[in-house]
């Protein structure tokens, strides 16, 4: 046993929350070192729990003592403890770009900013972390209200985008707590492991059938899953420039891996694949067909971000197709994608974030010239989008290679299409702004060749650089990744 | 036959990428910043040539660089046909160096540091297509060469230049995402491995189905090599400088696609398969009608970049024909093609700058009684156009009658018809341009007066290409060692 | 017929609940008005609250507040009290639907105070769409 390090993840964000509330109404300086040491703390003790699982494998932990089915357990294994890592380091590191942005849109509202900002950082370990089935919904809508929260304060039609996001938020959740409550009737318990165990005695009857279809409905919803995407673009699109950094790369990659969770900790695949082999083929071919209809929507954006949104909604289309496939393959891509995908949207929202702050817009046409204005974010740019397209040796292809090779061996041909597909769109979306940035703008433009660097403000600038090198690197450590942590929870089917 | 783990490998690929960074850093010192080009160019090309013995002795060099999947590492591995192919890109190279900067300064042309940069990747790219110990790590130097080439082409940034680049990577990358991806990946859902294995490793393993449809897949996913019809590429990418033309044509770019293709047609699909599921017929007839038909277009063009342009792609379909034979000769005149082709097509590519660089003009119609003002530059015209149209004694008249030889033994009597008929046809459209320059006087008896060979830089290289092209006739000892090795005595 | 009809006079609670959740999900939906989308928010989350409390009625049972040494001495006999996890649970839910919508309300305001109006259509007329 590791003790109690994974309950300092979930608690430093939380505690950080309530001081960084008190402490920034008294001053404002106050509420960087606080932020920024909470979420290091967390990802210190992030980084403590894998250890710990690595070395000593899997556990339980029940909180308060209270013994499960009673008490709320939580479940810490290979894959949660990756989970804690990716989202603690990605929050520190889209902090900084946070911290920056606010201070000057939202000076007056740095501390509620922030207050919202860490207890989302707390709920999505919570979901992380917990194995108990109404517990999720609870924590899945304090993440959501933060969420909702964080959105409005961005400008312009902000606000209308977040009440739409609270509908269609909330259809989701009480979809999920409707399945919860058929569940809860046919075998008297909430605990993940409880339910999964007395399951089979209810099997294949059409009320576990309809639980199972409400909770991954209401999760859909909550991921974007196409075509149940509607809200999403518009809400990641409106949030404030700080929010977004932190909220699309991580909130439909924590709700692919609840529906893990839901799949494989309460069903289970002999239950969702092999006994209804047709859903299985319908959810692969909705998939595909939400990968191709998501990648064409990206096409038709004028703008960074706008396109930055459709392409997450393909990208969930990937993931939950790749689950399932119903294949080891696949389900390791997906899982793999979860990081790459969430590494690579914060790297894009990030170079977002800088250019917003010096240029102003993210408009394609006001993008040009910029590689000579800002070398180094452009460099990240160009990262990413290599990420994207799936160069290797950046972490987007090897992710593609799972659920491609996923696709080929469960012969679901129109998946492997809809990847390639939009791999090929990716690569028309980014080389057309490449295109933009780097060779419009030159000659003849105004500009002269070496015209005066503006270069993003370094706290935007650095977890840039940093996340672009991580793509590279966590492409490269693919081999150990997958061997380490992944393999040890994807199930032998 | 021992394979050491050496370092080696590795080295040779990075030293022109490490160079890449001084090139950068020094960008206001022009000097220094080319005699980092040279410097690495040189380098490269001794690190290469240090592995030659060894590797002619059976051996050869391996590194790992990656664990990056299970059990497909990022690895190099140095052996006879990756060293061949090494030889010959990092020995041109150190020409199109020098050639670029006599080039670049005479034109005063832009954004030269971003331009020998891109060069320094490019490079280190083919060179890692060269050792790739298996299909991924080759598809990924693979997908480097394209971006890094991209910056190279696009290099006018006007209008033309724009849709050009935009158009080679439609080609280059969408192929390579849209085919030979899916296909490497199918390949491994077969094989279970990609490793490169002299004999294929899909034998037993995948129905001829399959392979064909992997076969095809490839051969138009590695689009580089410009089988048509995708092929489209490669006439739109003659707006670069010329010195770009010439590496994307005789040094890297065209050449990595064909080894790409070759690498997969000995090492993964294996010829012996190939040969027992009779789909040599497919490779063959691909690139007849390649051969043919672009030999056609060429004759009709009169900008003198885009007839050697539609003269490179008749040309890499040779080297494919020779694989597709699946004959011994057929392949070592495949194989010996790359390099021959490599000499002849760089000294033309050159020519055709060093007239641009001293006369300014595109077009064959223009160059009215050049050769007579610019006489070694057509000498070595004449003397790399007979190579590649095959006549001895030019490096060429050994690859193509090794091809000739290999479409004999195969009983592939229609094949030796596609190669007599293609040589005639690159002897129409090879020769006028020579003619006119030596014997037609221009209209405008004046035109010329201003005329003068190009600067030595130019000169230089191309003379010494096109005088190894007739060096390769008589000693090509060394390549046909190398080959010997890959298509067996 | 009868089968059916027994059917829903034997669940009639539960069919209640469904027709509860189909009107508030309509109006999530269907309606232009922000307030009456909120409304039938509320109404599809009281639906599923009602489910999750008559799932732990028991015909003739106490509340379930027990005496420790009665327990102690004799067990609990399960029929004779409600199963008091349902409630519980719905008080955490009852907190969460409240949350949402005092966030729902305070970004309406500021619907509100922007454009004078809480009509989708009206709304969307006024930024330009």
């Amino acid at each position: 046993m590791s003790g109690n390090l994974h309950m300092f993840v979930m608690a430093a964000p939380l505690v950080g929350a309530l001081t960084v509330n008190l402490a920034g109404r008294a001053s404002r300086k106050a509420v960087l070192p606080l932020v920024l040491g909470f979420l290091t703390l967390s990802l210190v003790a992030a980084l403590g729990t894998m250890a710990g699982v690595l070395e000593h494998g899997a556990f339980t932990y029940t909180v308060g003592n209270w013994q499960p089915p009673f008490g709320i357990e939580l479940r810490i294994d290979h894959l949660s403890s990756l989970m804690l890592v990716l989202v603690s380091a990605v929050a520190l590191i889209a902090s900084f770009a946070s911290l920056q942005s606010v201070a000057k849109d939202l000076a007056d509202r740095q501390h509620h900013f922030f207050t919202l900002y860490l207890i989302l950082v707390a709920g999505l370990h919570g979901l992380i972390l917990t194995a108990d089935a109404f517990n999720l919904y609870v924590l899945l809508e304090i993440t959501s209200i933060t969420t909702y929260g964080l959105i409005a304060m961005g400008r312009g039609r902000a606000p209308l985008s977040s009440f739409n996001y609270i509908i269609m938020g909330s259809i989701g959740a009480c979809f999920y707590l409707l399945g919860v409550g058929y569940l809860y009737i046919l075998t008297g318990t909430l605990n993940m492991a409880d339910i999964a165990a007395r399951l089979p005695q209810v099997n294949g009857t059409v009320a576990v059938a309809t639980a199972f279809a409400f909770m991954l409905v209401g999760l859909w919803i909550k991921m974007a899953f196409f075509p149940l995407h509607g809200w999403l673009p518009r809400a990641y699109n409106d949030a404030p420039i700080g929010a977004g950094v932190l909220v699309a790369p991580l909130m439909t990659k924590v709700t692919i891996y609840l529906m893990l969770r839901v799949m494989f900790s309460v069903f289970s695949p002999q239950y969702e694949f092999f006994q209804h082999p047709d859903v299985q083929n319908l959810v692969v071919w909705g998939a595909a067909l939400g990968i191709i209809c998501a990648s064409a929507l990206a096409l038709g954006q004028r703008d960074l971000r706008r396109m930055l949104t459709y392409i997450i909604v393909a990208e969930v289309g990937y993931m939950v197709g790749g689950v399932w496939l119903a294949n080891g393959t696949g389900l390791t891509g997906a899982v793999l994608h979860i990081v790459n995908d969430a590494l690579m949207t914060l790297c894009l929202f990030l170079v977002a974030a800088a250019i917003i702050s010096r240029n102003g817009s993210l408009a394609f046409d006001r993008l040009q010239g910029l590689y000579r204005r800002m070398p180094w974010t452009m460099a990240g740019f160009t990262l990413g989008a290599f990420a994207m397209i799936g160069v290797p040796p950046t972490c987007g292809f090897f992710s593609k290679w799972y659920l491609i090779l996923g696709g080929i061996e469960a012969r679901q041909w129109p998946y492997v299409v809809a990847l390639v597909f939009s791999s090929l769109v990716n690569a028309v979306l980014f080389f057309r702004i490449i295109e933009i940035a780097y060779f419009r703008g030159g000659k003849g433009h105004g500009h002269d060749d070496h015209g005066p660097v503006t270069e993003a403000p370094a706290m935007i600038l650095a977890p840039l650089l940093v996340s672009a090198a991580a793509l590279v690197l966590v492409g490269l450590a693919t081999g150990p990744l997958v061997s380490n942590l992944i393999a040890q929870f994807v199930p032998v089917f | 036959m021992t394979i050491q783990t050496s370092i080696l490998p590795l080295a040779a690929v990075l030293v022109s990428l490490l160079a890449s960074i001084p090139i950068m850093l020094s960008h206001r010192v022009p000097n220094l910043r080319e005699g980092w080009t040279l410097l690495a160019g040189f380098a490269k090309f001794a690190i290469v040539a240090s592995m030659l013995p060894a590797v002619l002795a059976g051996g050869g060099y391996q590194w790992v660089i990656a664990q990056a999947l299970p059990g497909v590492p990022i690895a190099l591995r140095v052996d006879a046909m990756g060293l061949f192919f090494a030889l010959v890109a990092s020995f041109l190279w150190i020409f199109t160096s020098i050639y670029s900067i006599g080039y670049m300064r005479s034109l005063q042309e832009h954004a030269q540091t971003r331009y020998f940069a891109s060069f320094a990747v490019a490079i280190s790219a083919t060179i890692g297509v060269a050792f790739a110990a298996n299909l991924f790590t080759l598809y990924l130097f693979y997908e480097m060469l394209s971006l890094s080439t991209y910056p190279l082409v696009t290099h006018e940034q006007n209008a033309e230049a724009r849709a050009s680049g935009r158009k080679y990577l439609t080609y280059i990358l969408g192929t390579s995402i849209g085919f030979a991806l899916p296909a490497m990946l199918l390949a491994y859902a077969k094989a279970g491995t990609l490793d490169f294995t002299l004999g294929g490793i899909l034998a037993g393993k995948a129905d001829g189905m399959t392979v064909a449809i992997l076969l095809v897949l490839f051969i138009f996913g590695f689009a580089k090599a410009g089988v048509m019809p995708f092929h489209g590429w490669l006439p739109a990418a003659m707006v670069a400088p010329t010195p770009v033309s010439s590496f994307l044509h005789g040094v890297a770019v065209v050449k990595v696609g064909v080894f790409s293709i070759l690498r997969v047609i000995f090492y993964i699909l294996g010829t012996g398969n190939l040969a027992h599921l009779n789909l040599g017929g497919v490779i063959t007839t691909l690139a007849s009608v390649t051969i043919i038909v672009a030999s056609l277009v060429a004759l009709t063009q009169d900008n003198l970049k885009r007839r050697l342009a539609y003269s490179t792609i008749g040309q890499l379909s040779y080297m494919i024909l020779g694989a597709g034979m699946l004959t011994a000769s057929g392949m070592t005149g495949g194989i010996l093609h790359i390099a021959m082709h490599a000499f002849g097509k760089i000294t033309l590519f050159l020519c055709a700058g060093a007239i641009y660089v001293a006369s300014h003009r595109k077009y064959i119609s223009e160059m009215d009684g050049l050769g007579r003002r610019m006489p070694l530059t057509y000498t070595a015209f004449l003397l790399a156009s007979l190579s590649i149209i095959g006549m001895p004694p030019l490096g060429g008249f050994l690859s193509k009658w090794n091809l000739v030889i290999g479409a004999v033994e195969g009983g592939q009597y229609l094949l030796v018809v596609v190669l007599l008929v293609s040589s005639l046809l690159n002897a129409a459209y090879f020769f006028p341009i020579v003619y006119r320059g030596f014997f037609i006087q221009p209209q405008d008896a004046g035109a010329n007066a201003e005329v003068r060979e190009a600067p030595l830089l130019c000169v230089l290289p191309l003379s010494v290409t096109a005088f190894c092209s007739l060096i390769l006739f008589f000693w090509p000892s060394v390549f046909l060692g190398l080959i010997q090795q890959v298509v067996g005595p | 017929m009868g089968g059916f009809g027994a059917e829903i006079v034997a669940k009639y609670n539960y069919w209640i609940y469904v027709l509860l959740m189909m009107i508030g999900f309509y109006a999530m939906i269907a309606k232009r008005n922000l307030v009456k989308k909120l409304l039938g928010m509320n109404i599809f989350q009281t639906a599923i609250i009602l489910m999750f409390v008559s799932a732990g009625v028991k015909h003739g049972a106490a509340i379930p507040i027990l005496d420790k040494h009665e327990v102690l001495e004799h067990g609990v006999h399960a029929a004779s009290v409600v199963n008091p996890l349902p409630h519980v649970l719905m008080l955490t839910a009852i907190v969460v639907s409240v949350s949402v919508t005092g966030v729902a309300l305070a970004i309406m305001q500021r619907i509100y105070r922007r454009y004078g109006t809480l009509e989708e259509d009206e709304i969307l007329e006024k930024i330009g769409e």
